[in-house]
Formats: C-alpha cells, structure tokens, sequence
C-alpha cells in the first residue's frame, strides 16, 4: 500500500450530491477530490451502439436485488450523464408527507417555499429550461392528444436539454453525443476543476475510518477500466471532511461497511429506501385510431410510428398531485423512452400467456414503433431495506460491466401496490379510450420492481429514530461526514428527482463549508453560478447564517 | 468423425437455441433444425444471434451454461415424466419437447417462487436482448447486415455518420392544456 495523501474535502462520487459539493467546496478555496467509481467519458466517447462494451455498458449500472432493481449511472458526471434531464420541482404537498412514521418526514426547515432558492441556483446553473410544445417530440405530443381526449391535462415538462443542438436520437441514457444535454460534465464539474479540484474516475471507496485528530481515513479500491469484476490497487486518502455522495443504491451500504471502522451507524442507514414510487405501463396504438380520434399525422403521413424519436420524457400529466386526496394516492404521469432490452423485455403483451416473452412478445415487438410508455412516480412507502453489504462496490458484479447483484430487499406495502394500481387504472383510462391503444404494465415477476430514481436510504429529518441525517445533511453521531445526494431525501417525491436532490445539495453547501472552517479549512461560501451567472447566489446571500 | 467434445458442444448449443427460440420464437433453418420449433416466420432469437451472445465473455453468463444446460435437461426430463410425454432419445430432453412444453417448462422456471429464478430470468434476459438490441454487435453492423430483430421492430438506421438524428420530430402543436397550477418556472404547484 502507498503513503496515505490527505485533502480538505474527499467527496465521494460525481453526480449531482458530489459534483455540486465539489464546486462551491474547491470555489471557496478548500483542497477537494472527488473520488468516482466509474470511467470519465466526454461527448465524443458517446456512442450510439448497444454493443457489450460500448459507451452505454461503461457509464451505466444496473443492480439487481431483492424485489427491487437500480438503475443509475457509473461514470464521472453520475446519473447526470445518463439520465433524461426532466426537472420538475417537486410539488408542495410533498414536503408534508407523513409516510409511514406517523408525523412530518421532512426537517421542519425545509418546505417547497423554502427551497424554491436552491431550485433556482441549480435552474440557473444546468440550466433548467421551460419547453415549448413546437419543440416537443411525436411521443411526447401523442401522450399529450390522449390526455386532452380523455380531459386531462398534460404539461410540456421542464428540462435540462439545449433543445437547439438537440437531434432527438433518444441516445441520452448512452451519454449525449451532442452536449446538448446540460449533464455535470458542462457545468458544476468543469468549473470546480478550474477552481482546482481533481477528480480521480475509476476509485471505488470501500469503506471509512476515523483518525484520531477527528479527520476521516478513506479506503479505496482502483477499477479495471474495461472489466469492472476487476479490481487492482489499494489506497488510502485522509480528509477533514467527507462528502458521501455515491447515489442512494450506494452511499448507504459504504456506511454499513465503515461501521465497525467508525462505530454504530444511525439506525436510518441502509433504511428507508424509496423507488419513488415508480411503475411502467407500455401502450401499443392502434396507428389509424391515432389518425382518426386524435387526429394527429406527421409531414410524412404517417399517424405516429416514433417511439424511437425523441429525448426520452417530455410531457408529463400533473391531474393527480393533488394535496387534496389522501396520502400514497397521488402521481404524476409522464411519457417516456427506453431503448430496447432495458425498455422491452419486462413489457407485457394484453391478453397473452405468457405475458413477456413468446409468440405474442414477439408480434409485440413488429410493433414497436407504436409503442409508447408511460412512466408513473408515484408515494411508496420508504420499504426499501439493505441487507449485510457485499465485499466491494455496492454489488457483486456479474457481467463485465453494468449489470451486478446487490443487497436491497423491497417488499412494496399495500400503501405503495394501491399507488401502482390506482396509476395503472387511470393509464388505462387515458389511454385505451376509444380503441386508441392496448395497455399492460410492466411485469414485477422478473426482477421485482425497478427503479431509476432511487432515494431516501440515508435521509435527513429532525427524528432521529428515522433519519440518518440532521436538517444540515451531517450523519448523526459522525461529525464531518455530509451525505449530499439522493439518500438524504426523505421520500418518493411524485416527479423527477434529481431537481429536488440538487437543491437540496446547494441547500447543504453554506453548512459544509462552516463545518469545514470549524475543522481548520481555509475555505468561504459565496460562489457564483458556475458559469459565473449571480442572480441565484444573490437570493440565496440572506438564507446563509 | 465427430469428437465426444464436439458432439458434447453442439448438444449444449442445441439446448439453449431451443430456450432462446422460446423466448422470442422464430422458422427453423432447415428440415431436420430440431432446436428451432418452427412456430413463427421470420428470425427469432436465435437467428438474432442469442447464442453468440450468452457466449460473450462480457456479458457474465458463459461460465454457467455448462451447468445450465444440464440443469434444463433434468428439468425438461421430469416435466416429460410428469406430463406423459415422450421424448426422442437421439435430442437432449429440452430439445425433444414440444414447443407448449418448452413455454409451460420456462414459465414455471422463471416464476417469483423458483428457487433458481434469477438464473432463468438472466438466461431470457439474454435470449431477448440477442433479438431486440443484438449487444453482441455494433449497432450499425446490425442494421447494415439486416438483423432481424431490429428490422422486425423498425429501428431506424442512422445517417451516413453512424449516429442517429430525427430532424423532424415534433407534431409541431399544442396538444393539450397544461394543468391550470402549473408555476411560473413550469412545474407543478
Ligand atoms: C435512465 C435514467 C434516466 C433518468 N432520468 C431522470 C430525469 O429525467 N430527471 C430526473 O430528475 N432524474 C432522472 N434520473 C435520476 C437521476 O439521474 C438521479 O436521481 C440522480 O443522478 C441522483 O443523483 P445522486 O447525486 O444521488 O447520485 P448519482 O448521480 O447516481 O451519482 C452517484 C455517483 O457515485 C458513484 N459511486 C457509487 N459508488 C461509489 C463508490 N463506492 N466510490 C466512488 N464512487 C461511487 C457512481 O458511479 C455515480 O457516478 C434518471 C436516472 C436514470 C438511470
């Protein structure tokens, strides 16, 4: 093993929790790494291949566990890179969510009004933009026409894409080829490196310890760079802070691993996990019902046939975030894209047995082009559980990249089974009106459900009998350890997370660099938008004491 | 003549062409293609190249379809026994059932109380992924050699490039009202 270096801030991981720790740390003058599990890719080594081995396979993790599989990105950037970038703020109603541990889930100081500045820093630095519905994508329009048939409403969703240089490839979840998604490699990454900090990819964090000057002794493992089963060499890296932010599927079972290093974990680590709720249900249209009810055609007269096109979800129904109905009965509907292989195979064939694969699946298949499918975030109920952690990483890796075997265990609670269902019924509603289209959800069978928004296994909250965290993101019983990503969020949040998870990482940013300068770092909060834009550090200047 | 190896490698490939072609079914290659049921035109999984793909080193599962294999024939054995069917001695178990048998077999194999469901469920997983996304392959070389399974789905090709792009992709209209909460940043209430 080689001499332990040390830092002022090791932040752990490089998605939104890491990446945005990372800037305003390295901005305001702390010594930072960031330590990152997966490879660093750029825009030119996004590929469009399915290929084993391709740009694909390398930044995405896909971790299968019991009754509940994760999805996320592996690569410099995180979920950033590979994720669809729809970034609703979560609705109001969320923030008072109880679930089920009888009162608020959510630290008092933190309601949808408080956070409203910290969404607007991260809008301003992605940056976040409003669509328009003559930039939206055919299956985002015909989502859109169901809606309106059955008197819905539906809403061009926020997002994070520079609709200009897009080409709607429905490439992204393989990284953008075109930098017209805003993932981190364009924004928070680049400037915290020109304020000097260094990124390290491949460095897979084990687990923690703690020095007896009250600083961290952080141990990591280097990943084969093709072969991800691989690991080489071992290191060490001192630290007077830490910033735990390897995603929701990972930070928890790092913690659970450093337990007997840094002493008893507060009881809400590895606990809590939410999916946010989510459900697929996959619609097959009846192309000349397109035609005749929704009267939609394109230029090429063709009535829709384009579920490839486009950048993954573009229009989401907001009818049922409704504060008003009960608690674990509201979700948002929002259309939207997935490849084939990840996006086909738990897809079930109406009126068939077997449902997902034979015959039918594939006349299922020939139609492929009308397919649309509907993504359903909905309230679960925090029942996500991590068992004992494996060796390394956060799974047993079983193929040479993205696809592993991890410890989670869900068993979806009747409170979470009436969401999905509730969801399906009014999926069907919408879409099945006057023979437009037939409707399944995906199957649960195979892989238990699935997820690409996991939350909440290491969540902030003001009981500390519930949560890990307190309301300033610090681990309960382990001074200057900060979890900054999505396990600090309390629950299911009914939209697209990654808003809300980047908010509440500004949100943490003022407290961490106090926590810092207590520890002896030369360091201040007060960094501009990364791309040197004030308007949000402005409204944020009085929220710092 | 054929080596014990051989005849031993082509059995174990006959077995799990006949698994792939359960999953996503397609016409025999020939009269005496007893792997491939036959129950459907055009290439199924197996012309999509599934067992190229389970062999891929990358993809994790070649290590175990040497056991796979046996493990299915036994099954394929005990379902015959139990169902009154009979099988030809001159196939492996799994190849000699018929095409109902194979699907009935493999659902119960993949279902939520089998004590080895992942194994199964991975092993589909594969079988579908040869025929709907062909990882085996670069895309482009897919498309350019005409793998059925994209073409059977319609996946585009993309330009001259290698990448995708959809130049017209948008009805181009208002299609719905957005809902009457929605804040001035565009999300909900
Ligand atoms: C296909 C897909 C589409 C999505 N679309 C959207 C969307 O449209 N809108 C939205 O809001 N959200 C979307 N998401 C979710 C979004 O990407 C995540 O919510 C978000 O990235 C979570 O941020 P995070 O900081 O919690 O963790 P991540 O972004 O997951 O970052 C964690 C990082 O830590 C690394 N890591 C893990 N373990 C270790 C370790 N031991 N050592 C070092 N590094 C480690 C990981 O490789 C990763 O890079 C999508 C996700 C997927 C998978």
């Amino acid at each position: 093993m080689t001499a332990t270096e040390s830092t002022d801030v090791l932040v752990i991981g490089s998605g939104f929790g890491g990446a945005i720790a990372a800037y305003h740390l390295a901005a305001g003058g702390a010594r930072v790494k960031v330590f990152e599990r997966g490879p660093w890719l750029k825009a030119d080594d996004f590929e469009h291949d399915f290929k084993l081995g391709a740009s694909y396979t390398r930044v995405f993790d896909f971790v299968i566990g019991d009754g509940m599989s994760v999805l996320g990105g592996n690569c410099v950037g995180g979920g950033s890179v590979v994720y669809f970038a729809t970034m609703p703020r979560a609705p109001r109603f969320v923030f008072e969510r109880h679930g089920s541990i009888g009162r608020r889930m959510w630290p008092a100081a933190i309601s949808r009004d408080a956070l409203e500045p910290w969404y607007d820093r991260v809008a301003e630095a992605l940056p976040v933009t409003q669509q328009t519905w003559d930039r939206v994508p055919y299956a985002g329009g015909l989502f859109a026409a169901a809606c309106h048939h059955a008197g819905r409403t539906a809403n061009p969703a926020p997002s994070a894409i520079d609709v200009d240089m897009c080409t709607n490839c429905n490439w992204m979840m393989a990284g953008c080829r075109f930098d017209a998604k805003r993932s981190l490699l364009l924004n928070y990454l680049p400037a915290a490196l020109a304020h000097g900090a260094e990124i390290r990819p491949l460095h897979e964090v084990q687990h923690l310890a703690r020095n007896d000057d009250g600083s961290y002794r952080v141990h990591y493992r280097v990943v084969d760079e093709e072969d991800y089963r691989i690991l080489h060499g071992e290191g060490t890296i001192d630290a007077k802070i830490v910033v735990i932010a390897a995603g929701a599927g990972a930070t928890p079972v790092i913690l659970q691993r450093s337990e007997p290093h840094l002493g008893r974990m507060p009881h809400a680590v590895g606990r809590y996990f939410s999916g946010n709720g989510e459900r697929l249900n996959t619609a097959v249209f009846d192309e000349d019902r397109v035609r005749e009810v929704l009267k939609l055609s394109r230029p090429d007269g063709r009535a829709y046939e384009a579920y490839q096109i486009g950048r993954g979800p573009t229009v989401a129904s907001w009818d049922r975030l409704d504060g008003a109905l009960p608690e674990f009965e509201r979700y948002s509907l929002e259309q939207l894209y997935f490849p084939p292989a990840l996006g086909t195979i738990l897809a079930q064939v109406p009126d068939a047995s077997p449902s997902w694969f034979g015959r039918g699946k594939k006349e299922m298949l020939r139609r492929w082009q009308s397919w649309l499918t509907i993504f359903t975030m909905s309230e679960d109920d925090n029942e996500g559980v991590f068992g004992p952690p494996p060796e390394t990483g956060n799974a047993h890796r079983f193929s040479q990249q993205m696809l592993g075997h991890g410890p989670l265990r869900y068993r979806p609670t009747a409170n979470t089974r009436r969401g999905w269902s509730l969801a399906d019924a009014d999926v069907k509603d919408i879409l099945e009106r006057d023979g437009l289209s037939r409707v399944m959800p995906w199957t649960n069978d195979l892989v238990g459900a699935y997820t690409v928004h996991p939350l909440a296994s290491c969540r902030i909250g003001d009981d500390p009998a519930t949560s890990a965290l307190d309301d300033r993101h610090e681990l309960r019983g382990h001074p200057g350890i900060f979890v900054t990503d999505g396990s600090a969020v309390p629950g299911a949040l009914t939209v697209n997370p990654a808003s809300t998870i980047a908010a509440l990482a500004e949100r943490a940013m003022p407290g961490i660099v106090r926590a810092a300068q207590d520890r002896g770092v030369a360091v201040t909060y007060g960094a501009p938008s990364p791309d040197g834009e004030t308007a949000g550090r402005r409204a944020v200047a009085h929220l710092r004491s | 003549m054929e080596s014990d190896e051989a005849a031993e490698h082509r059995m174990r490939t006959m077995v799990l062409e006949a698994f792939a072609d359960t999953i996503i079914p397609g016409e025999k290659r020939g009269p005496d293609d007893a792997a491939i049921a036959g129950v459907d035109v055009g290439g199924g999984a197996v012309a999509g190249g599934a067992i190229d793909l389970l062999e891929d080193p990358a993809g994790g599962i070649a290590p175990a379809l040497e056991t796979i294999c046996v493990e299915l024939d036994e099954y394929a054995r005990e379902h015959a026994a139990a169902t009154g069917l009979d099988l030809d001695p001159d196939l492996p178990p799994f190849v000699g059932l018929p095409f109902e048998a194979r699907t009935a077999l493999i659902e119960k194999l993949t279902s939520p109380d089998h004590p080895d469901k992942q194994m199964w469920v991975g092993l589909a997983l594969f079988c579908n992924m040869a025929f709907d996304s062909a990882p085996h392959m670069h895309t482009v070389d897919a498309l350019a050699s005409g793998h059925p399974g994209l073409l059977a789905m319609g996946y585009e090709s993309p330009e001259p490039d290698g990448l995708w792009r959809f130049p017209t992709f948008s009805y181009g209209r208002q299609l719905a009202d957005p809902h009457p909460s929605t804040t001035s940043t565009g999300s909900p209430a």
